[in-house]
C-alpha cells in the first residue's frame, strides 16, 4: 500500500517540478522536514549486548585491579584518641573536662609505623558525626567578607555568628567560629619531626576567597568561644588552617589536612604524638582520629573504587556467560514475524 | 501547574527556608514565561496590526448627504457605505444600489464560507430604480434581527420614508447582504447601509473561541504530575517531621549549629518548607516548555509533509491546533462524512430514467447513450421537459467569459452536473439576468422569466422554481429533489413505479438521485399562492417555517418526470485508507445525510462493511417508535450474541431512528455503539452527527471526525480530533477542524504515522523529564539524610538551574526525531497502532519504571560518589560536581539507550551537550567569585574522578540494558520484533521474496478492490501470507487480536473493554 502511495506521489513530485506551477504551496523539500534524515538504528542483537557485557568486564577487571593495589600500596596510620585522652577522673564527665579552660588538655600518643611511608606523609585530623553539612551550619559565612575588608560589615549570612559585642566579626559565621583547635606535635625518637603547614590549603582559595588584606577581628571575643583563636596580625589569606576548615565537608565524617611530614618514616618508627585535646566533640558523641597517610595516584585509601569495579567486571562477564547461554540454548529468531500477536492469532490461536 | 512554580518561587524569597538560591527557580520560571509571553506578544502585536490595518482602512460614506473617506473603525450602524470593485466589505451591509441597472451584484464569499463561486446580491425591490445621486438622501428605518452567526440567514425587512417611493415593507434576506470579508466582483460600485459593525458582523460572531482540547497524554501527564505531587508531600511531611526530630534531639547537642533554645512560632514549619522547596524540583519545570516545543514541531512536520500535500487541488496539509498530535495516534473511533469525504464530491451525470424508460444502463453514461440522443434528436417532449427541469430548476450562474465559452457557478455539485449534461444534451443555459433566463436548445434561445424560487432547505430536501414561459405565457412550477421529497408530491394515479424502481437500482449502484417533476399552474392559483408567498418571506420570525408550509400548497399534483442519477466517485485510496485503518483497530462510523441504500453501497465500495458472509448489516428502523425500539433491541442481542464470532457486524440506522432512540434510549444505543465496530447512520442532521460525537465520547472513547462540509462543522468541533477535507464543498469544515487534508487518504499517513510518532515521542519525553527531575531530587533527598535532615542542598543553584533547563532538556528534545519503526513498516503492520491507542507507553506502570529507574539511578550515583569521595576528598564543591557529573553521564546514556534512531541531529545533541557540561563548568570554573572556582579543573585532573564517573555509567546502565536486551529478545513486544525484522531484512528474507510477495499481492488487492469489489477479501495480510506456515485467511478485523502476552505488560482499561466487548 505504501509503496504505491509512495510512488503516485513521486511521480507527481516530478511532474511539478517539471512544470512548476506558480503558486505552489507544495511544501519544501528537505530530509529535515520529510523527517527522512538518514539515521542509524541500531538494536540489541545478541552479539552486540554480549561484546559489550564482555568488553567492559575485561576492562573493569583490570582497572579494579590497579586501583586495588594502588589503595593498598598507600600506608595508613589512623588513631582514635578523643576516649583515651581524658583523664580517668573526667571520664563520666568528658564534657565538664573539655569545657574547662582550666583542665591540662596535653595528651601524648604513640604511633608505630607499620609499612614505609615514603614522604610526603600527610597528617589530617578526622571528626566523626560532626555535620559541617548542616543547613544552617553550611550557610553561616561571608564569602564578600572574607575576600575583601570594603565588605567587613557584610555578616548578614553569618547569624548567628555575625557580631560580637556592637561589631562585626572577622571571620564572622558559624564555621570560623568552630574552627577546629587541636594541635600535634610529632617526634621521631625524641627528635622533633618537623610538620610542614605551608600550603595545606588549595592555592585558589588563599588566591582568590581570602583576602590579603583581611585581618581577623573582633574574633571569638563572644561570651561563647567555639574553637581556635586567630592570631589577628597574619591575614586570612595566610591562615591555612582556617582556609581549610572552611572548605566544607559534605559528609559528616571527614578528614582535613592538618599539615605534611616531609621526611621518609620508617618500618617499626614510633612516632610520638602530643596532642592538645582542646575541640569538643564530646558534646555531641563525635570521634576525633589523627590520621598518617601517604598518596598514590588514586589519592588516599580507599578500597572502594578497586572492589566496586571487581564486583562490577566480575557481573558483566558473568551477564555475557548467562547470555551466551541462553543464547545458545534457547536461540530465537530476532524479527520472525510469526512471533507477531496478530499473526499468531490469525494462524489459528483461538483468541 | 504553573501556580504551583509560582508558589515555589515565592517560598524561595524566604531565605530562611530556602536550600538554595531563589534563582534556581525563578530562573526557569522567568524563562519559561519569558516565551510563552513573547510568542504570545508577538501573536498579539500581529493581531494589532492587521486590526489597525482593518480598523484605518479608508472606506467611502455618505455623511450629510455627501460621500466622505473615512476609517473603517468610524463607521456606524446606519451608515451609508460605498464600495468599488474588488473591495472587501468592511461590515455587514443592506445593499440599496448597484451599478448593474438590474439591481444587482456579484461578491466572492470565500473568505466566509470558503464557496468559491460567485454570489449574486440583488437590492431589495424598494431600492430598484433608485439613481446613485438619490442614494445619498435615502432615509428609511431597517428592521434586523439580533446579531447571530448564521451566514445563511438574515430575516429583516426594510421601510422607506417618504419621498422616496413607497412605504410598504420590504422583505430582506440574505440575498440582499454584503457580509463583511466578501469582495465585491464584476460589479462598479455598490452601495449599502451598514446593519452590524464590528464583532456583531456574522463573520465576528461565528469567531467564537474553540474549547481547548486536552489530549489523552496530557491528561495522562496531569494524572502523573498528580501523583508526584502528592509523593512529594509525602516525602515532605516525612522528612520535615524527622528533620524536627533530628533537631531536637541531635542537633541541640552540636554546639557548633548553635541552635537557639526557643524559636520563633513557625520554627516547626521550617524545616517542612524547605523540604518542599527541596523537592519542588520533582515536578520537572521544563517539561511545560519541551511539550509546547516539541508539540508545535509535530504540527510542523504535518504542515511540511510532501506526502499529504495534495497536488490537484494545491492543498498542503495543516495542523491548525498544534497541541494534540498524540490524540492521533490514540484514535479509536473515526466518524467520517460520505459525500466529499470518502467520495471526490465531483459529481458526474450517468444515468437517468424519463418516464419509464431508463437511458445509460449499458454503456454506463446516459450522455453516450445512443437512444437518449435520439430521443432528444426527435424532440420527444417528456425528454424536453425533463431536460428543461435539469437546465431551469436550480441556482447556477452562467458566466459568460470573454471568448464566448460559458462557465457555470453553482453553489451545489449536482446542480452542476445537471446543467452540464443538459448543454450536452443540446439544452444550454447561456444567461441569468435578473428574473430571465436565457436556454438555447438546439439554437434556437427560449426565454423564461422565474417568478419566484422555492429554496432548497434540508428539511424540504426539495427545491422548485416557479418560472413564466415567456413564449406561451404559461407558468411552470419546476421541482426538483430527494425521492421521498417528490414521490408524494405525485399527482393521484400516477405510475411512479418505474421511477421506485430506478431510484432503488441506482441507489444500489451508489449513485445520487434526483427526481424531477413538474406542473404547469393556473394563473389565478399563482396569484393567490403568490402573495401568500410574499408574507411569509417577510416574517421576522419562523419564516423558514412558514415558507416550507407555504411552499407545501403548492408543490403538489406534480408530473413526475424522471430520475437522475449521479455518480460521485470515491476519492482516490479510500478502500485501502478505511482498511488499513481497520487493521489498526481504529473503528469507523459513517454518519451522512445521504440515503440509506447509497451509503451501504458507498460503504461496501470502500471496504467499510464487508459483503455476505463475512459481515451482516442489521438495521434499526421502524415506522413507529415501538418498532424502532423493538428493531434495536433486537440488534443488540444479536450482537452480543455475534460479539464472538469473527464476523464484521455493522448497524444501520438512519435519522428518524436515531432521534428516537437518542431521545429515550440512549443507554441501549450506548452499549450497542460500544458492541459495534462499524455504524452507518444515514439521513443524519449536523446537530445528531455531533450528538453520535457526544456519546462515544462520553463513553471514553478517543474520537475523530473528519469531514468536508459545512454539515460536519459541528461533528467537527465536537470531537476530540476534527479533521476538515479542504474540498470542494467549501473550507468551513477545514476551517473548524484541528487538522486539514486534501484527500481522505492522507487520513492513514496522519494517523499511523504523524499520530504514532507524536505519542511515542510525547511519552518518552515527558516520563523523561519526570526522571530526571526524580533522580536529581532523589539525591537531595538521600544527601539529607546524611546532612542531619536540615535541608541543605547538595547541589549549587547554578547547576540544579542548569540541570534542568539545560543539560537534561536538549538531548531529550531531539527525541521529536526518534523514529521506533520506519514508515513502511508502520504502514504495512497498522496493528501497531494499538500500543498508542491503549496506552501502553505512557500510563502509571510505565512511569513506575522510569520512577523505580529514577531512584536506582540516585542511589547509584550517590552512593558511589560519597564512597569514592571519602574522607579527606569529601569537599562539598567537589562532592557535589561528581554527583552532577555522574547525572549528566547516566542522562547521556539513559536517552542514547531509548532513542531508536539517531540521525546526525541526535548525535549533536546528546553528545554535543555531553562535552558542553564539561566547557560550560570549566568555563565557570574560571571564574573566581563562583562557588565552583577551580573546582571542574581540580576533577578533570584526578584519575579517581574518571574512574568514578564511567563506574557510575557502567553501575546506573549495565542492569537497564541487561533487562532492556532481555526482554527486547525473549520477551519482545510487537514493537521490537518489527525493529527486528525491519534491520535485518536482509538476512531473513534474502533475495527480496518478501519484497515481491508484499507487491503482488498489493496488485492483486488493487485490481480487485477496482473491478469486483463484492468479491475481494476484507483482509490481507502480506506478512503472514509469506511468513506463517498455514496462512489462514481470516478477518481479523472483528476478532480480537491477542497482544496479551502473559508476561508482558498490563493493558489499559480502555483496552480490555475493547477486547471483552469484541
Amino acid at each position: 500500500m505504501n509503496s504505491k502511495g509512495a510512488s503516485t506521489s513521486g511521480g507527481d513530485g516530478t511532474r511539478d517540478s517539471s512544470a512548476p506551477r506558480r503558486n505552489s504551496k507544495k511544501p519544501k523539500y528537505s530530509k529535515f522536514t520529510q523527517q527522512e534524515l538518514p539515521a542509524c538504528k541500531p538494536i540489541l542483537t545478541p552479539a552486540w549486548i554480549i561484546t559489550s557485557f564482555a568488553l567492559v568486564g575485561l576492562v573493569f577487571v583490570p582497572i579494579g585491579l590497579a586501583s586495588l593495589s594502588a589503595s593498598e600500596q598507600v600506608v595508613e596510620i589512623v588513631d582514635r584518641y578523643d576516649i583515651d585522652c581524658i583523664p580517668e577522673q573526667f571520664q563520666k564527665n568528658q564534657l565538664a573536662y573539655i569545657q574547662n579552660s582550666e583542665t591540662n588538655k596535653t595528651c601524648t600518643r604513640n604511633l608505630i609505623v607499620p609499612k614505609k611511608m615514603n614522604s610526603p606523609v600527610y597528617v589530617y585530623y578526622q571528626l566523626d558525626n560532626f555535620y559541617q553539612n548542616h543547613r544552617r551550619y553550611v550557610k553561616s559565612r561571608s564569602d564578600k567578607q572574607l575576600r575583601s575588608t570594603a565588605y567587613e560589615q557584610v555578616t548578614d549570612s553569618c547569624k548567628p555568628e555575625d557580631k560580637a559585642n556592637g561589631s562585626a566579626i572577622v571571620p564572622c559565621g558559624l564555621i570560623a567560629w568552630s574552627l577546629f583547635n587541636d594541635t600535634y606535635k610529632f617526634s621521631l625518637d625524641s627528635k622533633v619531626l618537623e610538620v610542614n603547614k605551608k600550603n595545606i590549603a588549595w592555592k585558589s582559595d588563599q588566591d582568590h576567597k581570602f583576602g590579603s588584606d583581611v585581618y581577623p577581628k573582633n574574633f571569638q571575643s563572644g561570651e561563647l568561644i567555639g574553637g581556635a583563636k586567630l592570631n589577628a596580625s597574619i591575614p586570612l589569606s595566610e591562615q591555612e588552617d582556617l582556609i581549610v576548615w572552611m572548605r566544607t565537608a559534605a559528609l559528616p565524617t571527614f578528614r582535613k589536612l592538618y599539615g605534611k611530614i616531609e621526611v621518609d618514616l620508617e618500618l617499626n618508627d614510633k612516632i610520638t604524638v602530643v596532642i592538645q585535646n582542646n575541640y569538643n566533640t564530646y558534646g555531641f558523641g563525635g570521634k576525633k582520629k589523627l590520621v598518617l597517610s601517604t598518596t598514590t595516584w588514586i589519592g588516599g585509601k580507599n578500597d572502594f573504587l578497586g572492589v566496586a569495579y571487581l564486583t562490577v567486571g566480575g557481573m558483566c562477564l558473568f551477564l555475557a556467560i548467562c547470555f551466551v547461554l541462553l543464547y545458545v540454548f534457547k536461540p530465537r529468531t530476532l524479527g520472525d514475524p510469526s512471533y507477531l500477536s496478530w499473526n499468531r492469532n490469525a494462524a489459528g490461536h483461538p483468541s | 501547574m504553573n501556580q504551583y512554580f509560582l508558589l515555589i518561587a515565592c517560598l524561595q524569597l524566604w531565605s530562611l527556608i530556602t536550600p538554595v538560591n531563589p534563582a534556581s527557580t525563578w530562573g526557569p520560571l522567568i524563562f519559561i514565561f519569558a516565551v510563552s509571553a513573547t510568542k504570545e506578544a508577538w501573536d498579539d502585536y500581529n493581531r494589532y496590526l492587521s486590526d489597525k490595518q482593518a480598523n484605518e482602512k479608508e472606506v467611502w460614506v455618505v455623511k450629510e448627504g455627501i460621500r466622505k473617506h473615512i476609517q473603517a473603525q468610524d463607521i456606524r450602524v446606519g451608515s451609508i457605505v460605498w464600495l468599488r470593485e474588488n473591495d472587501e466589505v468592511p461590515c455587514d451591509l443592506v445593499l440599496i444600489g448597484t451599478s448593474e441597472p438590474q439591481g444587482i451584484c456579484y461578491v466572492e464569499t470565500a473568505a466566509l464560507d470558503g464557496e468559491t463561486d460567485l454570489k449574486t446580491r440583488v437590492i431589495p425591490s424598494a431600492c430598484i430604480g433608485l439613481a446613485p445621486e438619490q442614494l445619498h438622501k435615502i432615509k428609511g428605518v431597517i428592521e434586523c434581527p439580533n446579531p447571530d452567526k448564521d451566514i445563511r440567514r438574515f430575516d429583516a425587512n426594510m421601510r422607506l420614508f417618504p419621498p422616496f417611493i413607497d412605504n410598504d415593507l420590504c422583505p430582506l434576506t440574505i440575498n440582499n447582504t454584503l457580509l463583511q470579508s466578501c469582495y465585491l466582483r464584476n460589479t462598479e460600485w455598490a452601495c449599502g447601509v451598514a446593519v452590524y459593525t464590528g464583532n456583531e458582523t456574522k463573520l465576528g460572531m461565528s469567531r467564537g473561541v474553540p474549547e481547548p482540547k486536552l489530549t489523552a497524554v496530557d491528561a495522562m501527564i496531569d494524572k502523573l504530575t498528580g501523583a508526584i505531587f502528592l509523593f512529594q508531600i509525602v516525602v515532605v511531611i516525612v522528612l520535615g517531621f524527622s528533620g524536627n526530630i533530628w533537631k531536637d534531639t541531635e542537633a541541640r547537642k552540636q554546639w557548633y549549629v548553635k541552635y537557639p533554645d526557643e524559636g520563633p512560632w513557625y520554627e516547626l514549619l521550617i524545616i517542612p518548607l524547605r523540604f518542599e522547596l527541596l523537592c519542588s524540583i520533582m515536578i520537572p519545570i521544563s517539561i511545560k516548555v519541551s511539550l509546547d516545543l516539541v508539540k508545535s514541531l509535530y504540527a510542523k512536520f504535518i504542515d511540511w509533509d510532501e506526502e499529504m500535500y495534495d497536488n490537484d487541488t494545491n492543498t498542503p496539509s495543516h495542523a491548525a491546533n498544534t497541541a494534540i498530535s498524540e490524540d492521533l495516534g490514540q484514535v479509536e473511533y473515526i466518524l467520517t462524512d460520505k459525500t466529499g469525504t470518502l467520495t471526490e464530491n465531483r459529481m458526474i451525470f450517468r444515468r437517468c430514467c424519463i418516464s419509464g424508460i431508463v437511458y445509460g444502463n449499458e454503456s454506463g453514461d446516459a450522455l453516450k447513450d445512443v437512444e437518449l440522443l435520439n430521443a432528444v434528436a426527435k424532440n420527444v417532449p417528456d425528454v424536453l421537459r425533463f431536460l428543461t427541469v435539469m437546465t431551469i430548476c436550480n441556482t447556477v450562474i452562467p458566466i459568460r467569459s470573454n471568448s464566448g465559452a460559458i462557465s457555470y457557478k453553482a453553489q451545489s455539485q449536482d446542480e452542476d452536473a445537471l446543467v452540464n449534461a443538459a448543454a450536452r444534451l443540446h439544452m444550454v443555459l447561456i444567461s441569468k439576468n435578473g428574473n430571465t433566463i436565457g436556454v438555447n436548445f438546439n439554437g434556437s434561445v427560449i426565454q423564461y422569466e422565474i417568478l419566484d424560487v422555492l429554496e432548497f432547505t434540508s428539511d424540504r430536501k426539495r427545491m422548485s422554481v416557479v418560472v413564466r414561459d415567456c413564449q406561451n405565457e404559461k407558468i411552470l412550477l419546476l421541482s426538483k429533489g430527494a425521492d421521498e421529497a417528490i414521490f408524494p408530491c405525485a399527482y393521484p394515479g400516477q405510475q411512479i413505479r418505474t421511477f421506485v424502481d430506478a431510484v432503488e437500482q441506482y441507489a444500489q449502484l451508489g449513485l445520487r438521485t434526483l427526481c424531477l417533476g413538474w406542473r404547469e399552474l393556473k394563473d389565478d392559483e399563482y396569484e393567490e399562492w403568490s402573495h401568500m408567498f410574499k408574507e411569509a418571506s417577510t416574517a421576522l420570525f419562523d419564516r423558514e417555517w412558514k415558507l416550507a408550509e407555504v411552499c407545501q400548497r403548492l408543490e403538489h399534483d406534480l408530473e413526475i418526470l424522471g430520475v437522475t442519477a449521479i455518480e460521485d466517485r470515491l476519492q482516490d485510496g479510500v478502500p485501502e485508507t478505511i482498511e488499513t485503518l481497520r487493521k489498526a483497530g481504529i473503528n469507523f462510523w459513517m454518519l451522512t445525510g445521504d440515503k440509506q441504500n447509497t451509503a451501504i453501497q458507498i460503504a461496501l465500495l470502500c471496504n467499510f462493511i464487508s459483503s455476505e458472509p463475512k459481515g451482516q448489516l442489521l438495521f434499526i428502523n421502524g415506522k413507529s417508535e415501538d418498532e424502532v425500539v423493538r428493531s434495536l433491541e433486537r440488534v443488540l442481542l444479536t450482537m452480543r450474541i455475534t460479539s464472538s464470532e469473527p464476523k464484521d457486524l455493522a448497524f444501520v440506522v438512519d435519522g428518524w431512528a436515531l432521534e428516537v432512540i437518542l431521545k429515550q434510549y440512549r443507554e441501549a444505543f450506548t452499549e450497542l455503539a460500544i458492541l459495534s465496530r462499524t455504524a452507518i447512520c444515514c439521513r443524519v442532521t449536523p446537530s445528531q452527527k455531533a450528538q453520535l460525537v457526544e456519546l462515544l465520547k462520553s463513553c471514553d472513547y478517543r474520537t475523530l471526525a473528519i469531514g468536508d462540509g459545512g454539515n460536519d462543522v459541528r461533528m467537527i468541533q465536537q470531537a476530540d480530533i476534527g479533521v476538515g477535507i479542504s474540498g470542494r464543498e467549501g473550507l468551513q469544515a477545514a476551517r473548524a477542524a484541528d487538522y486539514s487534508i486534501g484527500k481522505f487518504r492522507f487520513l492513514k499517513r496522519l494517523i499511523l504515522v504523524h499520530g504514532r510518532y507524536s505519542y511515542n515521542r510525547t511519552a518518552f519525553l515527558s516520563q523523561y523529564s519526570f526522571y530526571k527531575s526524580l533522580v536529581i531530587c532523589f539525591i537531595q533527598i538521600l544527601f539529607s539524610l546524611f546532612s542531619g535532615v536540615s535541608g541543605s542542598s547538595l547541589f549549587n543553584s547554578v547547576s540544579l538551574m542548569a540541570y534542568n533547563v539545560f543539560y537534561t532538556s536538549i538531548p531529550v528534545l531531539t527525541s521529536v526525531l526518534d523514529k521506533d519503526l520506519t514508515e513502511k513498516t508502520v504502514m504495512q503492520h497498522p496493528q501497531i497502532l494499538f500500543y498508542c491507542q491503549a496506552g501502553r507507553l505512557l500510563n502509571p506502570s510505565t512511569f513506575a519504571g522510569w520512577f523505580g529507574r529514577s531512584l536506582y539511578h540516585a542511589l547509584v550515583v550517590f552512593l558511589i560518589s560519597i564512597h569514592a569521595y571519602a574522607g579527606e576528598k569529601c569537599e562539598m564543591e567537589e562532592l557535589s560536581m561528581v554527583a552532577l557529573s555522574g547525572c549528566i553521564w547516566l542522562q547521556a546514556f539513559v536517552v542514547t539507550l531509548e532513542m531508536n534512531s539517531f540521525t546526525i541531529l541526535q548525535h549533536l545533541a546528546i553528545w554535543g551537550n555531553f562535552v558542553a557540561f564539561y566547557v560550560i563548568n570549566c568555563i565557570v570554573s574560571t571564574i573566581p567569585s563562583a562557588g565552583m572556582y577551580t573546582i571542574m579543573f581540580r576533577l578533570c585532573k584526578q584519575p579517581s574522578y574518571w574512574i568514578t564517573m564511567v563506574l557510575i555509567a557502567a553501575v546506573g546502565m549495565g542492569p537497564v540494558l541487561a533487562i532492556k536486551y532481555f526482554r527486547y529478545t525473549y520477551r519482545s513486544s510487537a514493537i521490537n520484533i518489527l525493529q527486528q525484522a525491519e534491520r535485518s531484512r536482509g538476512i531473513i528474507f534474502s533475495m527480496g521474496t518478501l519484497e515481491s510477495q508484499l507487491k503482488s499481492v498489493e496488485k492483486d488487492v488493487a485490481s480487485l478492490s477496482i473491478t469486483q469489489p463484492k468479491n475481494r477479501n476484507p483482509v490481507y495480510e502480506p506478512l503472514l501470507l509469506s511468513d506463517s506456515p498455514t496462512p489462514t485467511r481470516r478477518s481479523i478485523g472483528s476478532s480480537t487480536f491477542d497482544f496479551f502476552q502473559p508476561a508482558q505488560s498490563r493493558l489499559s482499561t480502555s483496552y480490555s473493554r475493547n477486547c471483552k466487548n469484541n
